[in-house]
């Protein structure tokens, strides 16, 4: 089956086209949605089979970023979106987008007033543009199968990753859920392992991150660069799949030819899921 | 009703990031050992309970992982309190009736929790300890708050209620002109801003005594905008008459016969090839690109706005030219920016700053911020950019805001019908940036900073972005006739534009206000930021406001295009103004000048001192010259990838570092076709000669396109002449001059110019020691070329590639020094006047050249050659790696190259191609051959393999070049003297060190 994508647009999403153009090179059919007519139909959500919140400035991150989206989500479309997750179906948010899914208790069911996880203001105090490494750390999230390490840009203010507290932090660990984390240098696969459990977390609060800056770009717990709820279906990350995939967006491929974009695998991930 | 207020501070072991940089940036003012604490707040009016604004600080306002909400009800003892002993409480709010985005979506979201907030204001508090009351009041006026648009209070908050505006009484006012004397006329055009000269005055006069009344207010301020500098060009487009060493011409319009000029000719020889589609008509220029999209391009000026507030002028300024964009033809979709900013040195001693300016580390910052914010939440990646230092834009600084667009074929081209509606679609009216278009052509004085504030706007990104997106919508399913941007001058000058050729009628009490309390006048010339005026056939007028109403964007019809031939202004059903538009359009005195030129080349070639010189030094210097450093700090904040199209980034190399020449991207993103944008500005050649100066300026713009892989003969470029006081003869002649030679490099590189915008009069006074004293900018004439690259797959980056790769330069070194980056690091005596530029960067010492030198001069035909070559061997494969020589010459170049690409390089400089300027017999040959800034010119990075078809090719194509070295694998950058022997020997990450740590913020 050819999965059919809800590209979530609000005002101040502004990574939507090429998000599309993104599952569509995987195979997808996407299509781009303004939040007010799923708010005012909520069941155009059953006619696809993954929804997609993409990066952006959704509400111009007022407040804090992904928090007025947030609260709608949690406000409005609360149920739509638990029937749309239960239905075995994929959630994705990239940067903005993941940031509203942590902020609306998509990706870790939480109360309102009692948040599990957020994503706030960068160490530096800025919003940056740079490519990372990534090392996938579990095997847990659909979107990253077979998928060990990508080399994606970041492009946030806010997207440094802190946990309630230290037990929060261990339990997402030990359930595998902390998925994708920024890394040093380029991982060689052939070192590359599965790791359920970070030897890290033993370090003391404020120190939880030994991937130094700028590889680590906004001082991360665990440098989190992405997680996955529970099921492994939904999922968010801070950098952008969406904007690596040609090869000529590599910045270096003028120097190695890279013949793809490390960020089409993940598309085709979720595409396959439905095959 | 209660007036609540919540504060937001971080909570234990987080860092308090706000606190921190107020720390770091009171540096700048001289304020250190002192202790600051900051927090967030807000203030929320309205029938709301404890609970609910309980609720409120816990799940909407405070992101309680990582901050605390403090809670109370304005006043209270509570929200004063702070663990810092000894405090003292600073508060900064907006000023009533400024624009605050944050709180607007605050107040939306607050809706929808159902709960009934009346009013939201955002504030910021600061706690400070160690510092006296006198400094106090320093750190809140000159770095907390911009007097401009926020308030400060000291002490607690004590207010009562959130200002809304008092109620509007409608009263007629009519402005007594037609028995005044010439004096009073000025002194009245100086009391009300409208800054129009003596002749305009009395042709104004002049028309109201034969209409036989008085002007109303309306219609005074109307004609003022649209006959303002700002708005009409009226010097460029203006008569004068131009001595220099030649003779004298007489133009009757200098852009028409100069740079239109050039544009016409190169489209009349192009023929049925022409590519150009709309130039010199609309809000910006459009060129063909595919078969089936044109592109758009426009680069404004935000320099006054950005003088008294940079964060808001900057911001505006590039909300501004994206609706510029956005308003070509039918609606261009924005797709890069390009920003261009210079600035007095960043470490210039406050001390030594004259009165009324911001400091220029604070003005940078502040542009820079602005320009990030509104860049980067428009989704409009920006791409490309430099930053000029110089310590004459200390009351100047210039801000450059380009934006390129893509339009379908069939809709770069608009009609306003009559019986059309006018609709003004998106942000609300204020009062913000009332007499910006007038305030903007006069000169800045130390009082400014005081009395201009209403002339500072605040963008809201995220309004525009969502008149953006519906506006395309709209475009596509053709539900308006014409499109135009409510720029500088607001809806006077959107609609009068409009209806230039067909009259229109307005009922301003139709437009949303965000406040109470506007006159009539204000409606009409208010600048709010976001919002765009379309004319739409009354049919289609259900259709446009549903899909408007669908994403939440205010649409109001305002009006109705009618033919007329009038402008007829109503505010509830009285006439308040009727101008003929004819005379609004046509009526102004053509402006009638005088202009002078003596070009310093005439006789002061720089001098030479001392023949000792340490070329490593030199390089090192130059390298750490803030014009050269790396602008990384900057880049990295600005979103250059979104969109998805990024091809060439604007930092390249094996550390993602390097300066790339231009940027790359495919604006369409299933098609390898490319574009790249680039600019060229040397504004210190200019203080030699201005024609050089722009000659240079379009080479460099131009070879910097073709060095990253564009095709020569598809180059567009842009004009933004940055000028003095224009009114003296010389200061006028020096932009005819730069202009005559904008007219002879566009002809004969066949790069047509397709859109500019110019700002004069940009001169700073102040009175020290009781004697009046004004610092001019120096010319600045930035070029901005948009290329196009036919396969992206064949573009090339700066960085070298490959060890044991052969290097090649291209193009001639000539004995052209003067102006140039060595004389600036202080190595030549004509830099004395500007030595302090070199700032930042380490001071050289002792002069080298034995004999005179010029400033560098385009030879066009060669040029022309050069690039097609060049051009040619890329799109053959032939080249590895490409850069070109600018500030810093050759030297410069392969330091960059080297340094970017993590290898070495050998570069012989007895085989570098020279021309007969260049005396091989001077001691200071090699120094000419290393620094020397020759146009034309390109570092290239060739396979062995590819040697003898690279050679080959530019032989047949009558292009200078030489086999001057190899990429080397031991990672240091040598240089061997003409004379044998190593000349140069740096290992490539001292140079990067020397070339990042300036401006590494």
């Amino acid at each position: 089956m050819q999965p059919r994508v809800l590209i979530l647009r609000a005002p101040g999403t502004n990574c939507d086209r090429e998000t599309a153009f993104a599952f569509e090179t995987a195979g997808a059919r996407a299509a781009t949605v303004h939040l007010n007519r799923l708010l005012e139909k909520p069941s155009l959500a059953a006619d696809y089979q993954i929804l997609c919140i993409p990066g952006g400035f959704s509400y111009g991150d007022d407040i804090c970023a992904g928090r007025i989206f947030g609260n709608q989500m949690r406000h409005h479309l609360r149920d739509t979106l638990h029937q749309f997750k239960n239905a075995g179906k994929l959630i994705l948010g990239i940067c903005n987008g993941f940031q509203i899914l942590i902020k609306s208790g998509v990706l870790l069911p939480d109360r309102a007033d009692e948040p599990i996880a957020t994503l706030t203001l960068n160490d530096s105090g800025k919003f940056e543009d740079r490519w990372v490494h990534l090392r996938v750390a579990s095997p847990k999230c659909v979107f990253l199968a077979g998928i060990e390490r990508m080399y994606l840009p970041v492009a946030h203010a806010e997207g440094k990753f802190v946990a309630r507290d230290t037990t929060t932090l261990a339990k997402l660990d030990q359930e595998g859920q902390l998925v994708l984390r920024y890394a040093v240098g380029e991982v060689q696969s052939s070192t590359f392992k599965v790791q359920s459990s970070d030897p890290t977390l033993n370090l003391e609060p404020g120190t939880w991150n030994s991937v130094p800056y700028p590889a680590c770009p906004n001082g991360a717990q665990l440098a989190v660069a992405g997680l996955c709820d529970e099921t492994g279906r939904v999922f968010g990350l801070m950098p952008h799949p969406e904007r690596h995939i040609d090869p000529t967006q590599h910045p270096h491929w003028t120097r190695e030819q890279p013949t793809r974009g490390d960020g089409v695998a993940l598309f085709e991930n979720a595409v396959r899921f439905f095959a | 009703m209660t007036l609540w207020e919540v504060d937001i501070h971080p909570v234990e072991g987080q860092p308090d990031l706000l606190g921190r940089s107020v720390a770091a940036e009171a540096a700048d003012l001289g304020l250190d050992n002192f202790v600051v604490q900051a927090a967030r707040g807000f203030l929320v009016q309205g029938e709301i309970s404890s609970s609910q604004i309980h609720r409120l600080s816990r799940e909407l306002l405070a992101d309680l992982i990582v901050e605390c909400p403090v809670v109370g009800q304005v006043g209270e003892r509570l929200l004063a309190e702070s663990a810092l002993a000894n405090a003292s409480l600073i508060h900064v709010l907006p000023k009533p009736g400024v624009t605050d985005p944050v709180a607007a979506s605050t107040r939306a979201a607050i809706r929808d929790f159902e709960i009934p907030a009346e009013a939201v204001v955002t504030l910021r508090k600061y706690w400070v300890s160690g510092l006296s009351a006198e400094q106090i009041n320093l750190l809140a006026t000159k770095l907390l708050a911009n007097d401009s648009i926020e308030q400060v209070v000291i002490g607690p908050l004590t207010m009562e209620r959130i200002h809304l505006g008092s109620p509007y009484e409608f009263e007629l006012s009519t402005v007594p002109i037609r028995n005044l004397s010439g004096d009073e006329l000025l002194a009245l055009s100086k009391a009300r801003t409208l800054s129009l000269t003596l002749p305009e005055l009395e042709t104004i006069q002049r028309h109201f005594r034969e209409l036989v009344r008085e002007p109303t207010d309306i219609e005074l301020e109307t004609i003022a905008q649209t006959w303002s500098e700002h708005c009409s060009h009226k010097t460029l487009t203006g008569r004068v008459t131009y001595t220099d060493e030649n003779g004298t011409r007489h133009f009757g319009n200098l852009l028409k016969e100069t740079i239109f000029a050039a544009t016409q000719k190169i489209r009349q020889d192009l023929g049925s090839d022409d590519w150009c589609v709309s130039v010199f008509r609309d809000n910006a220029g459009v060129v063909r690109f595919d078969d089936t999209h044109h592109v758009a391009f426009k680069v404004e000026t935000h320099n006054r706005p950005s003088a008294i507030e940079p964060y808001g002028g900057a911001n505006t300024g590039v909300g501004g030219v994206i609706r510029d964009t956005l308003g070509t033809g039918l609606g261009a979709k924005p797709i890069c920016n390009t920003d261009v900013f210079c600035f007095a040195p960043p470490d210039t001693p406050a001390s030594e700053l004259p009165p009324g300016v911001l400091h220029p580390r604070r003005v940078m910052r502040g542009v820079v911020s602005g320009v990030r914010d509104y860049g980067n939440r428009m989704g409009i990646p920006t791409v490309n950019g430099a930053i000029y230092f110089d310590p004459r834009y200390v009351g100047n600084p210039l801000v450059f805001c380009g934006d390129v667009g893509l339009i379908p074929h069939d809709k770069a081209f608009k009609e306003t019908k009559p019986g059309d509606l006018i609709v003004a679609i998106g942000g609300r009216t204020g009062r913000d940036g009332i007499h910006g278009a007038t305030f903007s052509s006069a000169e800045l004085t130390h009082e400014s900073e005081k009395v201009s504030g209403g002339a500072v706007q605040i963008g809201n990104a995220i309004a525009e972005k969502m008149v953006l997106d519906v506006l395309l919508a709209a475009r596509d399913e053709g539900l308006y006739t014409a499109v135009t941007d409510c720029g500088a001058g607001g809806f006077s000058s959107a609609v009068g534009e409009m209806g230039a050729e067909i009259g229109a009628e307005v009922w301003l009490e139709r437009a949303p206000l965000k406040y109470e309390g506007l006159s009539y006048t204000e409606i009409w010339i208010s600048e709010a930021q976001g919002r765009m005026v379309v004319s739409v056939p009354e049919a289609k007028w259900p259709r446009l406001e549903a899909l408007c109403r669908g994403e939440n964007v205010e649409a109001v019809v305002i009006g109705r295009f009618v033919p007329t031939g009038k402008l007829l202004l109503q505010y509830h059903g009285t006439t308040v103004g009727q101008l003929d538009m004819h005379f609004l359009h046509e009526g102004r005195p053509k402006v009638q000048r005088q202009a002078t030129y003596k070009p310093s080349t005439e006789n002061p070639k720089s001098e030479i001192r001392n023949p000792k010189l340490d070329p490593s030094a030199v390089l090192l210097g130059i390298l750490g010259s803030l014009n050269v450093a790396s602008k990384e700090w900057v880049i990295r904040q600005y979103d250059h990838e979104v969109q998805g199209g990024s091809v060439i980034k604007p930092l390249v190399g094996v550390a993602n570092d390097g300066p790339s020449d231009a940027a790359v991207l495919r604006p369409v993103l299933s098609s390898r076709r490319g574009l790249a944008i680039a600019c060229g500005m040397n504004p210190r050649y200019g203080d030699w000669d201005t024609y050089h100066m722009a000659a240079c300026a379009i080479d460099e713009a131009v070879r910097n396109c073709v060095a990253v892989g564009a095709d020569p003969a598809r180059i567009a470029i842009l004009d933004n002449f940055c000028w003095g006081y224009t009114d003296r003869p010389e200061t006028l002649g020096a932009l005819v001059r730069a202009a005559l030679a904008c007219y002879d490099l566009a002809v004969a590189l066949g790069t047509p110019f397709i859109s500019g915008k110019d700002s004069l009069n940009n001169e700073f006074s102040y009175v020290a020691d009781g004697e009046r004293r004004t610092i001019q900018i120096p010319h600045t004439l930035l070029i901005s070329a948009l290329g196009q690259v036919p396969d992206v797959g064949r573009c090339v980056t700066m960085d070298f590639k490959s060890a044991g790769n052969l290097i090649y330069q291209v193009g001639w070194t000539k004995n052209e020094l003067s102006g140039s980056h060595l004389e600036l690091v202080g190595c030549l005596s004509g830099s004395e006047m500007h030595r302090d530029a070199a700032r930042g960067g380490e001071k050289v010492h002792g002069a080298t050249l034995m004999h005179p030198t010029s400033v560098p001069q385009v030879d066009a035909a060669v040029a022309k050659r050069t690039f097609t070559a060049l051009h040619t061997a890329m799109s053959a494969g032939l080249v590895r790696a490409c850069h070109d020589p600018s500030e810093g010459g050759l030297a410069v170049a392969v330091a960059e190259m080297a340094f970017a690409g993590g290898w070495g390089a050998k570069i012989r400089l007895a085989d570098t191609p020279r021309d007969g300027s260049v005396d091989p017999r001077e001691a200071d040959l090699d120094t000419v051959l290393l620094f020397a800034e020759s146009a034309s010119r390109f570092v290239v990075e060739v396979m062995p393999a590819n040697r003898s078809a690279f050679e080959h090719l530019l032989q047949t194509h009558e292009v200078p070049h030489a086999h001057v070295g190899e990429v080397a694998v031991h990672g240091r950058v040598q240089f061997v003297a003409s004379a044998g022997g190593l000349l140069i020997d740096l290992p490539i990450e001292q140079l990067k060190e020397a070339w990042q740590k300036p401006l590494r913020w």
